[in-house]
Formats: C-alpha cells, structure tokens, sequence
C-alpha cells in the first residue's frame, strides 16, 4: 500500500505542481492517474520512487515514509516504465532487461537466464536478446521496458505513460498484455495516462486529477461513469457524448443500443458474458 | 629518392620516437578532459569560464610555450617532457569543449531512466552517460590526435627528437627528399593513429554500428514503403 498524506510539491521556479494531495493507493491493484498535461499526474507518480521529492507532506509505502530511505535502494525495488521505453541504447536487450539484478550484484549469469524467462513474460521472442534496442520496433522496446521494470520482482511497478508513443494497435495489443500480466503477477500497479479509455480498461482504481494534482474524481471505472462529480468529469469521460453516451431503442423486439450518433454500437443480451472488472468474484 | 632508401632506418627510428612523443598528450589530455568535460557541463557558472580559459590554451604560440615551459617546470630544454605538457594543454583546449558538449548529448529521456532503475550518480556516469557520449568523444579525440602528430614537429627546432627533425636537418642541408619524406611519415603517422581510434572505437562501441545499421535499414524501408 502507498499512502500520500497531504503532499505538495513546489519546484525551485515557484510552481506549485501537486497541492495538498492525499490518496491510498492499495496493494496488488492498479491505480490509473488520468488528467490533461500540467495536471501533475507524473510529478506525483515520481514523487513514489523519489525521482522528485516532495515539499512536504509525507508518503509512505507499506507504512514506511519513503524519506528516510536510501533513493538508489528504494528506486530499484521498484519497477519504473517511461514512454519511449528509456531503454540504454549501448546495451543489448538481455543486458537492459537485467539492469537492475546487475546492479544488485546478482551473477552475470543467473541474471541473463532470469532476463530470458521475462522476455518469455512479456511475450518477446528470445531471439531477441541479443540486439540492441535500436534493432527493435517501437512496441517491443516497450514490451523490454516492461521487462525490464519487473527484472527485479519489485512489489511496485510505476509506469509513466508507457504506451503514449506506439501506433493504436500496437497500443491496444500492449494494453491486453499488460491486463493479463497483472492477473498473473499481481503487482502494485501506478500507471499514469492522459488517455481515460486506458484509464478505464486497467485501472482498478482510476483518479481524475486537474491542475496541481487536484483529485476531481476517484473511484472505480464504473462508479466514475454511473455517476460523474461534476460537469468536468462528464466532458472528460465524454458521457455526454461519442461512444459513451449510449441510449436504448427498440426494434423489431429487440433491444439496441445506439450512440448520440444514432450508430448502432451494440445489441442488449442477457447477464454479464465475460469477466467484467467489477463483477463480484 | 636516394636519400630516403639509404636513411630507412633513420626515418623508422624518428618515426618511432614521433609515436613515442605523440601517444601520452593524446592519452593525457582525453583522460583529464573527462573530469573537466564533467565539470563544465554539471555546473552552469564553471561552463563558460572554463571552456574560455582552456579554449585560450591553442591560442598560445607553440614555439614560445616550449621555451617556456622548461623554465616553469625546471626541465631541461630539450626534455620531451616539455613537449610532452605542450601538447597535452593543446590536447585538453580542443578536447574540453567536445566532452563536455557530449556529456550534455545524452539524451534526458535516458538519463531519467537510468536513475529510476536505481543507478548511483558515480555508476551512472560511468556506465550510462560516459559510453553513450563516445562517439563524440571519439570524433573529438581524432581532431586532438591529428593536431597533436602535427605539433610535436614543432619541437624539432629545439633539437627534441621526431620526424620533425627530417624538417629542420633537410632544410638547412638543403635535402628536399628528407623535407618530404618528413612530411609524408608525419601524415602517415597521423592516418594511422586516426586509423587505430576509429577501430578502438567500434571494438569498445559496438552498439553505435548497429544502431546506425537500423537506422539505415529503417530509412529504406520507409523510402520503399513512400515509393510503393
């Protein structure tokens, strides 16, 4: 669990980037920060691994307050992917993949066959290990980042617009891996989007932030849809209108459902067929 | 021609001590770059007073600064020492600017990352930022390689052993074939040394040749792709 107790973050130039932010984000959850740019979504997803450090305030992982801890010890127990990947360009895969085992001083050896097993993970051929990052797509380099981020088991996986860069499909195949990755792995999950239909599909929790790190709205993707704050959220989530403002018309007994368009999006059937995220388990 | 088949031993050995004046400026002033490169680039107010001093450092006759330094290091007048600073104050006034210019290249987006993974400042520098500056480096230390085999002729007028020696004797025994083979052993010299950086550079940089392949491959994939 990681919990902000009434946070706040001025940068040396006088802005104030995150006010008084407090939130517990639980344990084996994903929790998706979404808001427009300047919003403070990635300064307050930095402040978790010290990359900023905060004004004042306190964060705590686990109970722990994260200011008496070592920043190099705590950063690399948790899993860090950034868009673009980030990933060292003068190392091959394998060797980006096991950054930081090797900087924990696991054997060269033992680390190299645990990178292995995650380019598996993540569904990466392992033919790929031995190229260097520029040899890559844009969406494998994401998928090694990923990799990479996990190399060291971290309870903690932080990632900052990580699929903001790769063509839509790319993006929506990685959105579906990382869902399935997360059933399996079952990490802490901060993950920070300007884009609230990625916020909806993976975040368990998704918080709705406005300038200077400003929660609007935080719930799960259901709550925030069935009942939107303000008039900020409704435009934001676009229930007003697109896709997601659905309504029901009846034709020839059947029940359809139709966007403010008048398109047809779908039919009304019986019961939930798949797993919906807030169906009870 | 005569002169240069009967003093073949001759030009070999000059050439041999060239080499020997021109491999520890070369050395010297790439290593003390490193820490003065960082310098100027990790702090702003160092930057500009810095990379001015140094830079100045050229513009100091090279004659001169060889008569001088004997004096200021209490050597003697034809020690290779004296030629050996020289050349290395030259090296470290071309090759300051450069490193600090490529330490500041490495992109931030690399950087950052480097630092969420959980690199220390000290292995950070070493493992991230100094290898991904290299090929800067290494197209900076070219530039101090050539001009350092140019310059260590410069101390043959004080009677300091090189090729440039082939220069001064050739001139005042009135040889144009020593003058010329001076001059064409100098360049060779400078080929050559360029020649081996260049190799150290791919067998300690393998990386950049495949990026650059990539990036190739990539190019005429998208043309193929535009012309299709």
């Amino acid at each position: 669990m990681i919990e902000f107790r009434q946070v706040s973050k001025q940068f040396p130039d006088g802005t104030l980037a995150v006010d008084d932010f407090s939130l517990v984000i639980p344990s084996r959850k994903t929790t998706v920060f979404v808001g427009s740019s300047g919003c403070g979504k990635t300064t307050i997803l930095r402040m978790i691994n010290r990359m900023i450090d905060r004004t004042s305030g306190s964060i705590e992982i686990d109970g722990e307050d994260i200011v008496g801890l070592d920043k190099v010890k705590l950063r690399r127990r948790i899993g860090y992917v950034m868009q673009n990947s980030g990933l060292l360009p003068h190392r091959k895969v394998i060797d980006n993949v096991a950054t930081v085992p090797l900087l924990n001083g696991v054997p060269k050896k033992q680390a190299h066959e645990r990178a292995l097993e995650l380019l598996d993970t993540v569904g990466l051929d392992r033919s790929l290990a031995n190229r260097y990052p520029s040899q890559l797509s844009g969406g494998q380099q994401q998928r090694v980042g990923v990799a990479r981020g996990l190399a060291a088991d971290p309870n903690i996986l932080l990632m900052d617009e990580p699929f903001g860069a790769v063509d839509p499909l790319v993006r929506a195949e990685l959105q579906q891996e990382l869902i399935r990755l997360q059933r399996e792995l079952d990490k802490t999950v901060v993950f920070v989007t300007h884009d609230i239909d990625e916020a909806f599909l993976l975040g368990d929790q998704v918080v709705i932030l406005q300038k200077g790190g400003v929660i609007v709205q935080k719930g799960s993707p259901t709550e925030i849809l069935s009942a939107p704050a303000n008039d900020f959220v409704a435009d934001f989530i676009g229930a007003t209108k697109g896709k997601r403002a659905l309504h029901i018309d009846r034709r020839d007994g059947r029940e359809i459902v139709l966007d403010s368009e008048g398109r047809a999006a779908g039919v009304l059937v019986d019961g939930p067929t798949g797993g919906s995220k807030d169906a009870p388990a | 021609m005569n002169w240069i088949i009967e003093n073949l031993p001759l030009i070999g050995q000059r050439t041999l001590e060239h080499l020997a004046l021109s491999i520890p400026p070369i050395v010297l002033s790439f290593v003390l770059s490193v820490p003065l490169g960082w310098l100027a680039n990790r702090y702003r107010p160092s930057r500009g007073v810095l990379l001015t001093v140094l830079g100045l450092l050229y513009a100091i006759p090279s004659l001169p600064l060889l008569i001088v330094l004997p004096i200021i290091l209490g050597t003697g007048a034809r020690d290779s020492i004296n030629v050996v600073v020289a050349l290395t104050l030259y090296g470290i006034a071309l090759m300051v600017r450069t490193t600090s210019d490529a330490l500041g290249s490495v992109s931030s987006d690399i950087s950052q990352s480097a630092t969420a993974m959980g690199f220390s400042p000290w292995t950070r520098f070493w493992k991230v930022d100094l290898p991904l500056a290299g090929p800067v480096l290494l197209a900076g230390i070219r530039v101090v390689a050539v001009s350092t085999v140019s310059l260590v002729t410069v101390g043959a007028v004080l009677g300091i052993k090189s090729l440039g020696l082939l220069f001064t004797d050739g001139l005042q025994r009135n040889i144009v074939a020593e003058v010329l083979a001076g001059m064409v052993a100098t360049i060779a010299l400078a080929l050559l040394i360029d020649a081996v950086l260049v190799l150290i550079g791919r067998l300690v940089m393998p990386w950049t040749r495949a990026t650059r392949v990539a990036s190739t491959r990539r190019a005429r994939l998208t043309a193929e792709a535009a012309a299709s």
